[in-house]
């Protein structure tokens, strides 16, 4: 299966790390679109479709969680699985972006065998 | 009566966080760059000419940085993107960001009681040798020292009680 996968992070470098850890885990990648924040990331989806949504949590400018809570309102992303991929790692990080939406979260730093363990269920429709 | 918010007093020396701050250090670079971080055998010193830095708010107060030569923040740039980093890029800054924002994250994420009550600051880098750094911290810093690529590297953490 090939998807079309949306990466939002504040930083250029982790974007092309979580692009390059999509591939190394085995994820048949069609296209990959960027944002920077939440709010670049809802203009993207205005224009594009995509299959999943990896995102940052701490960004400037619009956050992950305030993101996530937005999608429901866009028709062509409200169903796209999110996944958190952030350094805020503690439980209530998770609860509260699990809460918004996300369907998974990775904490920083990560291997390519863990956004597998993430990206691969939630691709297969799995809870 | 402790406070919630209050740490032990075992963790207050923070002493005991040095060989936790190395182990965070070195399963950054072990997960995202690739590349095993060594201990040096004897003292070493180096030009420091990068320096990225992050601060700590909450239960624990202070700022983490990472410190290393313009050479070694190329070369981390260039592993973590994949691709020759340009020697003072954008990209070289932005590593160097992140590489301090994942230290720290990953270190207060093994401390007891800092993963839920303490939030870190967008990074801070800074280029060049001709400064001095003035913490308010008003605890000695703790440091560590290893071996990039066989180039030296020091990871601080100054607290404010």
């Amino acid at each position: 299966m090939s998807i079309r996968a949306l990466i939002v992070d504040d930083s250029s470098v982790m974007r092309k790390i979580v692009e390059r850890s999509l591939r190394q885990a085995g994820i048949d990648l069609t296209q990959v679109l960027e944002a920077g924040n939440g709010a670049e990331a809802l203009g993207v989806l205005k224009d594009n479709s995509v299959d999943l949504i990896l995102c940052d949590i701490n960004m400037p400018v619009m956050d992950g969680l305030e993101f996530i809570k937005r999608l429901p309102g866009m028709a062509n992303a409200k169903d796209v699985p999110v996944i958190m991929i952030t350094t805020e790692g503690s439980e209530s990080h998770v609860i509260q972006a699990l809460s918004c939406g996300a369907r998974g979260y990775i904490r920083k730093p990560f291997t390519p065998d863990q956004v597998r363990e993430q990206v691969v269920p939630v691709l297969a429709g799995k809870p | 009566m402790k406070s919630a918010t209050e740490l032990p007093d075992a963790e207050k020396s923070h002493e005991n966080w040095v060989p936790i701050m190395e182990l965070a250090a070195r399963e950054v670079f072990e997960m995202m760059l690739g590349c095993q971080l060594v201990a040096p055998e004897i003292a070493v010193d180096g030009t420091f000419d990068a320096t990225s830095m992050v601060g700590l708010a909450g239960k624990l107060c202070g700022v983490l940085s990472f410190s290393c030569g313009g050479k070694s923040a190329t070369l981390i740039a260039s592993k973590m993107l994949g691709v020759e980093a340009a020697p003072g890029s954008r990209e070289v800054l932005d590593a160097l960001g992140e590489i301090c924002n994942m230290v720290a994250g990953n270190f207060k994420n093994k401390i007891d009681g800092l993963g839920e009550g303490c939030v870190l600051s967008v990074p801070t880098v800074i280029t060049g040798n001709n400064y001095s750094l003035h913490s308010l911290a008003d605890s000695a810093a703790l440091e560590v020292r290893l071996l990039f690529e066989n180039m030296p590297i020091v990871i601080s953490l100054r607290t404010h009680s």
